[in-house]
């Protein structure tokens, strides 16, 4: 069924409560004590550290934009960076973190390990860049700044990014107490290149041989929809490097010999999502060219009893899932921050995007903030067999609560796409740019 | 003379007419020649093949089988399980009915012991091709019992000597049986006992996510039973693009197929006449309970009681016989093909490997067999079939490779279908349309497949394919729609140029 309304497009007012609106998670979300930074607004979540990584990030762009004073975003800082600095780095099984890596989620209140989860290499990636990015905002003599710039150079430079590496120099993606490391690989174009870039980057242990190298020999270049394109399918994956480091027209071998650079690719990278959205092959309600969006989000499952009624019993739904095109998994649910922190790539395509998105599907703001997901499919109203009848109900399913990280990645391209701030503090760090150097990264502000 | 293949499936008049043509009941070993210009070791698809050839080519041919002419693929493996798979896709598309518009049967019960019998009656019928009575019939003397090597020129066949002046190991593969504590006393089923079931169990517990694994757990899975897959690597089919996997994964969940990635079975108990399992991922222990376990997690070669040491045969367990690019052992006499040699575990391996050893060992031929261009295709559905290089091993020889991709729900005859779920991948050398490879997922990939391996074997480019007409309403329309896809980058790359020319006229 085609949408006929026309599309709208969101102005800089809209855009700036949006981004405010975002970054005010980081303040209801945080625990005042430790300073870490709920995973989700959902109760008892717990501590994800790459949610404190992303508040690490945004707490200069609030600053930035008057939105919090200097001195309480040091003070944030300092209380979180000082809380993994007298972490337990032990290993043991409630400990925080081992080797400098940190378990993925922690409790809110003792910062011990919750959920039996994975020492992440890649979470620990996003946390030190949040550092990073704060250490380079942060830059006054006067003591607080200074120690918080001392804090972030210790955690750095302990992480042992070599005891992470395989045999073949890739590193691997986690490790747990109880079996060592998972056998899970990197395999195929992912979020990893911040993670190679600050590995690389490491004055004390930076990775051995060529892991970065043996990474990128498993990516598909592949011509997609008519887009030549290095392939991920979930959105997320081709912005998550890109909130800290500046891919615009700088290349690793990878980009050079096809004639491309990553940012680029993010580009091209929503053009597949957008005809995947137009193409719809799963006939759900809502999808065209300005409502798109999959990728990893949490979603509606079987269980939820507000789809009791309505659900066909036909459609598989998939929860917690890393949703993607083409090849899905897909069951009507779009994340409309995926879509607006597709911002820097294609400015226009994207404002008009999410405003269309917002104006049809109000109902994914809840208090001025996007939840992580919608399935316009799954309407409250949606008669049961809609496959068969193409009859669709109005509005959605939405997702309940918010998440940290949507709203991180959200406050940064936003930001990005304004003024370049990270961008620009990131340029400046020698780690990043000794890492991107190391990995075979040439040309643009590079040179 | 050895003892039949033990088999518990029912004997009915379908398995009686296949035991005859395997394996004769009343059949008696003729005399052995003083010295055969060919002896043949095994009796499945390269052992037959490779002693029609020879036989062909003049040579007095002997054959020797332990077990049953056909071997894995007619008795084991490809034959009864698509027949099986057939059956389980009937019955997903009976559930699925209203998806294409048609009623949905009322009563939909699965007659199991039907399926079985329908599948030995189609096993009986392809034993009549594969016979011991053809074998003779083209001059074949066919021996059955245990073939041991005493020299470099001889071997003995249950006390009976042999000489030859060519051999070949074509002795194939049987299944891997993981050493879990607990499996073996518990009892569990391998594609060469699954066969022979009459009943269906209420649970099972697939072991292993590798193409045996996948393709009878999404068959039993819809034939009814309540199966759960266990894989012990983070995606099934290791050898396959990840993509091809993840496809996969997600047909498994909507057949509602119970799907444990990174899950080894780490010990098996007998709980009230059950078999409970316990199942440990990332560290973390949980226990299932179910009726029968089937495990498919490889296939080790038949080397081991041929007294290759003897015949001065190199070999392991591992990869078996060894032999080099022309499929020669150490043994300059003695060849090897099929299972017991390769990597390549298939039955048209078999079947061309065989070929290419009878050409080198008779008729100082020079085929070599890394020159083979090797399609494959796993039975699930969708299907994923591949030919030539992935990316990997394209990229890690430093070949720049570029895939032209066409999901099935862009392919017409796949909409029609329903058939959606898929992909067309070719992977060309940069810059060409020379193809390298080629993965294919969809309903019938097996068969579309094909067309790319004849392609990379006849040297056809992309650009040819995109020349080529393809019957519109088939799904192999994929295939010319990626080709379409290549020529349109070339045509966007010669723009300038001609654009150039005009300019400057």
């Amino acid at each position: 069924m085609e949408n006929t309304e026309p599309a709208r497009v969101l102005d800089e007012q809209r855009l700036d409560r949006l981004q405010h609106d975002a970054f005010s998670y980081f303040l209801q979300a945080v625990n005042p004590v430790t300073g870490l930074v709920a995973d989700t607004t959902r109760e008892n979540s717990p501590c994800s550290i790459a949610v404190v990584g992303f508040a690490l990030s945004v707490y200069p762009v609030a600053v930035a934009r008057s939105w919090m004073s200097r001195a309480d975003a040091v003070e944030r800082c300092l209380k979180v960076l000082r809380f993994f600095r007298d972490s337990d780095q032990s290993g043991a099984p409630d400990a925080t973190g081992y080797n400098g890596f940190y378990y993925h989620f922690l409790s809110m209140d003792t910062g011990a390990r919750v959920w039996r989860s994975e020492l992440s290499m890649v979470d620990t990636a996003l946390l030190i860049a949040g550092a990073l990015t704060a250490a380079r905002y942060f830059t006054a003599s006067t003591a607080a700044e200074i120690e918080l710039r001392e804090l972030v150079e210790l955690l750095y430079r302990r992480i042992d990014w070599r005891w992470a590496q395989d045999e073949r120099g890739v590193i691997r993606q986690g490790w747990k107490p109880e079996c060592g490391f998972l056998h899970y690989v990197w395999q195929g174009y992912n979020e990893a290149i911040v993670l190679y870039v600050l590995a690389l980057g490491s004055p004390t242990h930076p990775l051995d041989g060529n892991g970065y190298e043996a990474w990128t020999v498993t990516y598909q270049w592949e011509n997609m929809y008519g887009y030549d394109v290095l392939y991920a399918g979930p959105l997320f994956i081709h912005q998550f490097s890109h909130a800290w480091v500046d891919l615009r027209g700088i290349q690793d071998r990878f980009m050079r010999e096809k004639h491309s650079d990553y940012f680029e690719n993010s580009r091209r990278a929503i053009m597949v999502q957008r005809g995947y959205a137009e193409r719809n092959p799963n006939e759900f309600a809502g999808y065209d060219d300005c409502c798109w969006g999959l990728t990893a989000c949490d979603g509606p499952d079987r269980g939820m009893p507000e789809l009791a009624q309505i659900l066909d019993p036909r459609h598989h739904l998939f929860g917690y899932a890393a949703r993607g095109v083409p090849f899905g998994p897909d069951d009507g649910t779009l994340s409309g921050w995926a879509v607006l922190a597709s911002l820097p790539f294609a400015p226009e395509i994207v404002l008009r995007s999410a405003g269309t998105m917002l104006d049809r599907y109000p109902g994914m703001l809840s208090g001025g903030r996007y939840t992580t997901s919608f399935n316009p499919t799954l309407a409250p109203d949606a008669p049961r067999a809609n496959y068969d009848t193409g009859r669709r109900g109005s509005g959605a399913w939405y997702s309940t609560g918010h998440f940290g990280l949507d709203q991180g990645i959200l406050v940064m391209m936003i930001e990005n796409h304004r003024t370049g701030l990270i961008w620009q503090l990131m340029r400046g760090c020698p780690y990043i740019v000794a890492g991107l150097r190391r990995a075979g990264f040439r040309g643009g502000w590079l040179s | 003379m050895a003892e039949l293949n033990t088999t518990t499936a029912p004997q009915d008049a379908f398995e009686r007419e296949r035991l005859d043509n395997v394996r004769p009941p009343e059949w008696h070993n003729p005399p052995p020649a003083d010295r055969y210009g060919l002896v043949v070791i095994g009796g499945g698809t390269a052992g037959r093949v490779a002693a029609y050839e020879a036989a062909a080519l003049g040579a007095r041919v002997a054959l020797i089988e332990h077990g049953l002419v056909g071997g894995t693929c007619l008795n084991v493996g490809c034959v009864p399980s698509k027949s099986i798979i057939r059956t389980s896709r009937l019955y997903a598309e009976m559930r699925n009915g209203e998806q294409y518009g048609a009623q949905v049967p009322l009563d939909i019960r699965v007659d199991f012991a039907a399926v079985m019998r329908r599948m030995r009656g189609i096993r009986a019928r392809i034993s009549r091709e594969e016979s011991v009575r053809r074998l003779v019939a083209a001059n074949v003397d066919v021996f059955f019992g245990d073939a041991r090597f005493t020299g470099t020129d001889t071997l003995a066949v249950d006390g009976t000597r042999f000489r030859f002046k060519k051999a070949l190991v074509a002795t194939g593969a049987r299944p891997d049986t993981p050493s879990i504590p607990g499996l073996a006393d518990a009892g569990y089923f391998t594609n060469e006992t699954v066969f022979d079931l009459t009943q269906a169990p209420r649970r099972l517990l697939v072991i292993g996510g590798g193409p045996l694994g996948c393709e009878m757990a999404q068959a039993f899975c819809r034939l009814g039973v309540e199966t759960i897959i266990a894989q012990e690597r983070p995606l099934f089919l290791p050898r396959e693009e990840r993509d091809a996997a993840q496809i996969l994964a997600e047909s498994f969940a909507r057949d509602g197929m119970e799907v444990r990635l990174n899950a080894r079975a780490v010990c098996v108990r007998v709980e009230n006449g059950q078999k409970v399992v316990d199942l440990v991922t990332d560290g973390e222990t949980s226990t299932v309970t179910v009726d029968a376990i089937l495990t498919g997690t490889g296939r080790v070669p038949n080397v081991d009681e041929l007294n290759l040491e003897a015949a001065g045969v190199s070999y392991d367990n591992t990869i078996g016989v060894h032999v080099d690019d022309f499929l020669r052992t150490d043994n300059r006499r003695i060849y090897a093909a099929g299972d017991a040699c390769l990597a390549d575990k298939f039955n048209h391996t078999a079947d061309a490997s065989a070929r290419l050893a009878i050409r080198n060992a008779l008729s100082y031929g020079r085929r070599r067999v890394s020159a083979l261009v090797i399609p494959w295709c796993t039975y699930t559905d969708p299907e994923i079939a591949h030919v030539g290089l992935y990316v990997r091993q394209a990229l890690e020889r430093k070949i720049p490779v570029k895939t032209f991709t066409i999901p099935m729900h862009d392919v017409d005859r796949a909409i029609t279908d329903d058939d959606e779920m898929g992909v067309v991948k070719i992977h060309v050398k940069e810059r060409t349309d020379r193809i390298l490879g080629a993965t294919i997922v969809a309903r019938h990939a097996g068969e579309m497949i094909n067309e790319i391996t004849l392609a990379m074997v006849t040297g056809i480019g992309l650009e040819t394919i995109a020349h080529t007409m393809h019957s519109y309403g088939t799904q192999a329309e994929g295939i010319k729609l990626a080709a379409d896809a290549f020529s349109r980058t070339r045509v966007r790359r010669a723009i300038p140029s001609l654009l150039r020319r005009w300019l400057q006229r």
